[in-house]
């Protein structure tokens, strides 16, 4: 069963102003309706105007992903009723997109790039907030913040070409970093990236899965949606178009009524805003480095794996870290940095810029000089995050390396060590000797053990080999 | 021409309530006027009009917010600061 | 600032939905001038009502550009004036105030939907008055009550605070009992306002001086079709011979496209109005809705009992021309019709300086005379292409038939006010 999956996503443009009025669109910290005007709370006789840098970032998008900008395009209504809705209507752009076409690389399932096509690229305004009140049918009622009533969102939509939930997070996590890189939108905001989906098992009709409002939230929105059309196919009940609602507490997806399904948009030009002619500006709009081009540079740079490559630029915050650390060590910094580090961050939800340069920079010296084994180095990265969190100074690895006595044994010290683990451990000795596998693994262990982590596997291995051998 | 039934589900998309015994006068009106603008079918569709005007933009700069009190001026109900709306669910 | 305005005259005509007995005024070219303005403009601390019970109570937070432009100006904003419900109408009946009384004749209308402007005009409660013509709602009573009444050139007057019917075609202008007046008002309004995206950046409007001699005044035989009233047909005429004895040149033409013109206008407003017309939800503002309700429940029965039935049925009929499988049908036709309109008139004005014809294919109708809604329409079918054009369009005074006063409609040139406000002060004083 093939699955075809498509997506639909809502970027917040991080514009100082709202799309079509001067409201400030940065009221996060304040109340509800406090950031808000006639116009995006549209009381009668007011007009929009076009937020100019709205458009020049929605058009940076377009170009970072190859689009197309017709010479020709206009924003129409598309109405219906809503009460996050302020005019009954939300200005976008219908059959003349800003952007159409383009596309997006990614890692192939399969391994290799694949290119995902891009439908078109287009510009609208959020609604507002609501929050539901009360309980009962004659009790419920619903409150509205138009706060984000206006705010500039860009609609990216792909064509059907996404063949797994692991893949579409793959074009979500590119598409993130593009945006992120283009800096025209702020990851760190609530609801900053919102996505819809389509999925279908090929020769079956398709589902509309909305609300899936967290990107990460995506890959498990899918795997239920797919797990539930083919478990509906195996059963020979049908699968019906329509549009169900990601729970995203439960991870499930449920069937939107039908009645909030008899739309009829009603579409037409909006009549107060002058169309727009803007594909002359795309030639002058400088792109920065985008994650690809930064990945190949890592590379060829500090001579970094494909692996760690995209890894390290696959969020702009992760990328500014590394070339700010790697420095004359790459070949530490890049495993440290991808594969330990950014797991300690993911476990403790810490952002990277949280990290203490000169610290983690001290630790990787460490590291290189081979003064503390990986083990323990491990160990002082997790308590200087931990310091971070909780808002202590943190220590320096060298004090650390002092205080826990954590300094690597090695030379006579370790041969001791190895040789008395040796003795009280025949039995193992005797299934090495017999070329039982396993036995060394078991010994490597023992000595660890004996040297609170300290010492190095690899090294203790070569010296247990080397005893044996007499 | 439009039926009843045409009328009533417009209704229900455009969010207004009719009742029952207007919707036969609205039913027979609409066929006397759809009838008139049926002048239009013999109107050759031809390409795009030029635009009179485009690009017309203002400036990303913050203007002041309306006084949070203006806001709610005309509202019924308000609750913390929020506007009171229908129930959705 | 902070001069006086004592406003206490009856109002017998039912001009005014709210009369503001105290207006401050200041200096400036219309100082201590008493305006009245339309009520579907929006003014800061003055209710604002469309004429409609929806918007009953509805205290505007902000004021409309051409009240700022008034009140920087000088005047006197003494009221705000009956009006058809959202400006759907042709005689000011649909309004949920009552109906306005023609000052020229009180048992007919006085025109529409500018028609408590035009009779606060006519009456001499006010001087001059601000009206909105959408598809004639001005020209129509200023014909209907015997007054001077200016359609700006769309985008020169900005809409910003102009409550919406149908925004692509709709501009605010001047009401006033004589040309330069009318002149007066207008050149206080008229100008660019950012706020506006379709606002206009023109020179500022030439001082008024009469001027006919020599124009080419064009007379579509159309303008005299089928409909219109032979008497006023003939008064109409000799209105330009006079045009004709003061110097102008009249040529006969013809344009084609005014069979699609009433058709185009109709679908075009009605498609916008019903876009226009789905924030009155009473949320944020006007009657309450029943909250218990859900939101299409709550919002279907306010519609219902807060809309009159023409403001409904042309909802109703806009979303219609706009949903699947009719749009194609009326909104784009409606859309390819007007272009042709527009080709009209920049053919015809290729050879002419300005149009000329009746305002209004008839007199002032009897009050309460309801006839169905399709006759009603047919009466702006020689006002509504200036409309569909954005041209500027007035009429004129140019004598009664059956004892009513009849209007002359001069249609300029985008942009071209000027030309045709110094045409009628010609005709005016030519004629007094």
């Amino acid at each position: 069963m093939t699955v075809i999956i498509g997506l639909e996503i809502h970027c917040q443009l991080n514009t100082k102003t709202k799309l079509f009025c001067g409201c400030s669109t940065d009221y996060r910290d304040d109340g509800p309706n406090t950031h808000v005007c006639p116009i995006c709370l549209g009381l009668p006789g007011t007009l929009p105007v076009t937020n100019k840098q709205a458009v020049l970032y929605a058009l940076k998008v377009a170009k970072a992903l190859h689009c197309e900008v017709p010479a020709f395009s206009e924003f129409a209504r598309k109405n219906y009723f809503y009460p996050d809705l302020p005019k009954a209507f939300q200005i976008t752009q219908y059959d003349k997109p800003l952007a159409v076409g383009g596309y997006i690389e990614i890692e192939a399932e399969s391994g290799g790039e694949k290119r995902v096509q891009l439908t078109r690229i287009h510009m609208e305004e959020d609604p507002g907030r609501l929050v539901h009140k009360g309980s009962g049918d004659r009790g419920r009622y619903t409150l509205v913040d138009y706060n984000r009533s206006g705010v500039p969102l860009i609609e990216i939509v792909t064509e059907p070409e996404l063949s797994s939930p692991k893949e579409a997070r793959r074009f979500l996590n590119k598409l993130r970093a593009t945006l992120e890189y283009l800096g025209i939108y702020d990851p760190e905001r609530e609801g900053s990236l919102r996505v819809d989906a389509n999925i279908s098992i090929k020769g079956y009709e398709r589902v509309e899965v909305k609300n899936i409002t967290s990107y990460k939230g995506v890959e498990k929105a899918l795997t239920f949606e797919i797990t539930r059309q083919k478990g509906m196919i195996r059963r020979n009940a049908p699968i019906v178009r329509e549009t169900r609602h990601y729970q995203e507490a439960r991870g499930v997806t449920t069937s939107a009524r039908s009645k909030e399904e008899e739309h009829d948009y009603r579409y037409f030009p909006e009549p107060d805003l002058a169309p727009l002619e803007v594909s002359s500006w795309v030639p002058e709009i400088v792109l920065p480095e985008l994650p690809d081009a930064r990945r190949d540079r890592f590379m060829q740079q500090y001579g970094i794996s494909q692996n760690h490559a995209r890894t390290l630029t696959g969020d702009l915050k992760l990328a500014e870290f590394f070339e700010e650390v790697a420095s004359d060590m790459p070949e530490i910094a890049a495993p440290w940095t991808a594969d330990i580090l950014l797991g300690e961050l993911n476990y403790r939800d810490m952002p990277v810029t949280k990290v203490p340069v000169p610290h983690y920079i001290a630790l990787l010296l460490e590291v290189k000089k081979g003064s503390v084994t990986d083990t323990s180095a491990v160990e002082i990265l997790r308590l200087i995050l931990n310091q971070v969190i909780e808002e202590e100074k943190p220590e320096m690895p060298g004090e650390i390396i002092v205080r826990l006595g954590l300094s690597k044994e090695g030379g006579d010290s370790i041969v001791d060590t190895v040789a008395s683990v040796l003795k009280e451990h025949e039995a193992a000795v005797a299934d090495h000797r017999a070329g039982k596998a396993g036995a060394i693994n078991f010994l490597v262990g023992q000595v660890m053990k004996a040297t609170r982590g300290r010492a190095d596997p690899k090294e203790i291995a070569k010296i247990i080999t080397d005893l044996l051998k007499d | 021409m439009v039926s009843k039934e045409d009328v009533a589900h417009i209704a229900t998309i455009a969010d207004i309530g009719v009742d029952e015994s207007e919707l036969e006068l609205f039913t027979s009106q609409f066929n006397t006027i759809l009838d008139y603008f049926d002048v239009l079918d013999s109107v050759p569709v031809g390409g795009d009009a030029a635009p009179l005007r485009s690009n017309v933009f203002r400036n990303d700069e913050v203007v002041p917010s309306l006084p949070h009190d203006d806001v709610l001026m005309n509202a019924t109900d308000p609750e913390d600061g929020f506007i009171r709306a229908p129930r959705v669910i | 600032m902070g001069s006086q305005y004592s406003f206490d005259h009856p109002d017998p005509h039912n001009a005014f939905i709210t009369i503001c007995h105290e207006a401050e005024y200041g200096e400036g070219p219309l100082s201590g001038i008493p305006v009245a303005v339309k009520d579907n403009i929006s003014t800061a601390g003055i209710e604002t009502t469309c004429g409609s019970n929806i918007l009953k109570g509805y205290i505007p937070p902000y004021d409309a550009h051409v009240i700022t432009l008034l009140r920087s100006a000088g005047a006197a904003i003494v009221g705000k004036t009956n009006m058809d419900e959202f400006g759907m109408g042709t005689t000011t009946e649909t309004s949920a105030f009552g109906p306005t009384l023609n000052p020229a004749d009180t048992t007919r209308a006085p025109g529409g939907s500018s028609g408590g402007s035009a009779a606060a005009v006519a009456s001499g409660m006010v001087h001059m008055a601000l009206g909105t013509d959408t598809g004639g709602s001005i020209r129509c009573p200023a014909s209907f009550c015997g007054i001077v009444g200016l359609k700006p050139t769309y985008g020169r007057v900005s809409r910003y605070g102009l409550i919406a019917y149908a925004n692509s075609m709709e501009q605010i202008g001047p009401l006033a009992g004589n040309v330069r007046d009318c002149a007066l008002l207008y050149s206080v309004i008229a100008g660019h306002d950012p706020r506006d995206g379709t606002s206009l950046d023109l020179p500022a409007p030439a001082p008024l001086k009469p001027e006919i001699a020599g124009k080419r005044i064009g007379v579509p035989a159309e303008f005299f079709g089928e409909g219109v009233d032979p008497t006023v047909a003939s008064v109409v005429q000799s209105g330009i011979d006079r045009l004709e004895g003061l110097g102008a040149e009249i040529i006969s033409c013809s344009m084609p496209s005014m069979q699609y013109a009433l058709a185009a206008y109709y679908v075009t407003s009605m498609s916008e109005a019903s876009s226009n017309l789905g924030r009155y939800d009473g949320v944020r503002f006007g009657m309450a809705p029943d909250f218990v309700r859900l939101w299409h429940d709550a919002y279907s029965h306010i519609r219902k009992t807060g809309f009159g039935e023409e403001v409904r049925r042309r909802i109703l009929l806009g979303s219609f021309a706009l949903s699947a499988g009719y749009k194609g049908k009326y909104y784009a036709k409606a859309q390819a019709a007007r272009q042709m309109v527009r080709n009209d008139f920049a053919r015809l004005f290729e050879t002419v300086d300005m149009l000329a014809g009746p305002t209004m294919p008839c007199v002032a109708l009897p009050l309460g005379e309801t006839s169905n809604p399709l006759s009603m329409y047919l009466a702006d079918i020689l006002t509504v292409p200036a409309n569909l054009a954005g041209v500027p369009a007035l009429s004129v005074p140019c004598g009664t038939a059956h004892t009513l006063p009849v209007g002359l409609q001069l249609i300029g040139k985008h942009g071209a006010e000027d030309e045709i406000l110094s045409a009628a002060l010609a005709f005016e004083e030519g004629s007094a």
